[in-house]
């Protein structure tokens, strides 16, 4: 109950929501694939990172394979995997450009992308060629309910 | 209800890295469900998953020495060594395929758990514990998971019989199964053939697999396996990689 109670107020501090079930968090200035990959875009640079939905369902992760700054990538096609104890899963762009910068401290520490998935876990960063690819993406309350709807679905 | 279709390839003696490859280009490339069994492949070969470091895992001296080809796959889990003594089964499917089935991994190795059940039938004492395939306390057969968006493909390597000899080009892992205790390789695993005849347990399986797929078989020479494809992931580690990675071996190995 106190650990509950914890959560709630960090989450408010944070601009979080919470979804009560399984304290799965989705920040709320991010869009969202249905992939379970986020973005930020700031001008024209998107960080890009997989949700806390993701990591919980991967479960503990152990390896992650990203590409190499200068890579060219596609919306909607794989940019790389994450392997965990239970599977590797390929990992999608959620927009188009080129990587410019990469989370190398994710080669040493996997676990990042489980303890902070929306920030120290972020995988690449690309400079964006069309700004509006964004707009097909989700916002957080609607990826919310696609998990829900996609936990429930079985 | 109709069952779910399912293409079947039986290969022979495929060279395992051609298999890797195959099993990449239908994952990525395919909408079609497939169940993959090759019966062996021709020379010994060590395969370590996508995050595997031949310097933690191998004794790469040796392996340099008897020119052991070594391949990262695209799929995550542990290093086994493959030869004509190995059988390969793989199922390919897309996400809703399976009714009922959430494309987990936990569920996935527990669904096929089931499927290998029903191919022993009570011989052995089959079970399935943290991703292997037993017989007894003693693993049989690895698995090795990789998920997409849209299909998972799972991939089995059974230990039809191994030689020693080979066993000795892998060191003990640093991760290792709760269940293996600390195990040396060869007290941890055991041989299939002690248990079920080869081509029983190929039977068996298409067998058990047509119960849930309506299966249709392929062959060797279809053309697909002809179809080239760009950024497989699958790949044989170079001489200058593994030769590297001796340089780095610690001093005092830790024989399985």
């Amino acid at each position: 109950m106190a650990s509950r109670l914890w959560a709630t107020r960090t989450a408010s501090y944070l601009r979080v929501s919470l979804i009560s079930r399984n304290f799965a968090t989705v920040v709320k200035d991010l869009k969202y694939a249905d992939s379970h990959e986020w973005v930020k875009i700031v001008g024209n640079s998107a960080t890009i990172g997989i949700t806390d939905h993701a990591q919980d369902h991967l479960g503990d992760v152990v390896y992650v394979e990203l590409p190499e700054a200068g890579t060219e990538v596609k919306k909607g096609e794989n940019f790389g995997a994450v392997e965990s104890v239970k599977a590797t899963s390929d990992i999608y762009t959620p927009v188009s450009g080129k990587v410019t910068d990469v989370n190398t401290k994710l080669s040493d520490s996997p676990s990042l992308v489980n303890s902070s998935p929306f920030e120290d876990g972020w995988m690449i960063k690309v400079e964006v060629k069309d700004a509006k690819e964004v707009d097909s993406l989700m916002d957080a309350d609607r990826y919310s309910k696609f998990c829900d709807d996609e936990d429930n679905k079985h | 209800m109709r069952l779910p279709l399912m293409n079947l390839f039986k290969l022979n003696r495929m060279p395992i890295l051609r298999q890797l490859h195959l099993e990449e280009m239908l994952m990525r490339t395919s909408s079609e469900n497939w169940c993959i069994i090759n019966d062996g492949t021709i020379n010994p070969t060590i395969v370590m998953g996508i995050s595997g470091k031949p310097q933690e895992l191998l004794e790469t001296e040796s392996v340099l020495r008897d020119e052991i080809p070594v391949i990262r796959r695209m799929s995550g889990g542990g290093t086994v060594i493959v030869d004509q003594d190995t059988i390969f089964v793989t199922f390919i499917c897309n996400k809703d395929t399976i009714p009922g089935l959430k494309p987990d991994p936990q569920r996935i190795i527990q669904w096929t758990g089931h499927l290998y059940e029903t191919v022993f039938n009570g011989i052995g004492n089959f079970s399935v514990c943290e991703n292997d395939y037993l017989l007894g306390e003693r693993k049989f057969g690895g698995n090795a998971l990789s998920i997409t968006s849209k299909r998972w493909l799972q991939h089995t390597s059974f230990l039809w019989d191994y030689k020693k000899s080979n066993m000795s080009y892998l060191k003990l892992p640093q991760k290792a199964p709760n269940y293996r205790q600390g195990r040396s390789h060869l007290d941890f695993i055991c041989r299939m053939k002690d248990y079920i005849s080869r081509s029983g347990f190929i039977d068996e399986t298409i067998r058990a697999a047509g119960s849930h797929f309506q299966l249709t078989p392929l062959h060797q020479k279809d053309g697909f396996l002809n179809q080239q494809y760009e950024h497989l992931r699958s790949r044989l580690l170079t001489i200058d990689e593994l030769e590297e990675a001796a340089v780095y071996t610690p001093a005092v190995a830790t024989r399985v």
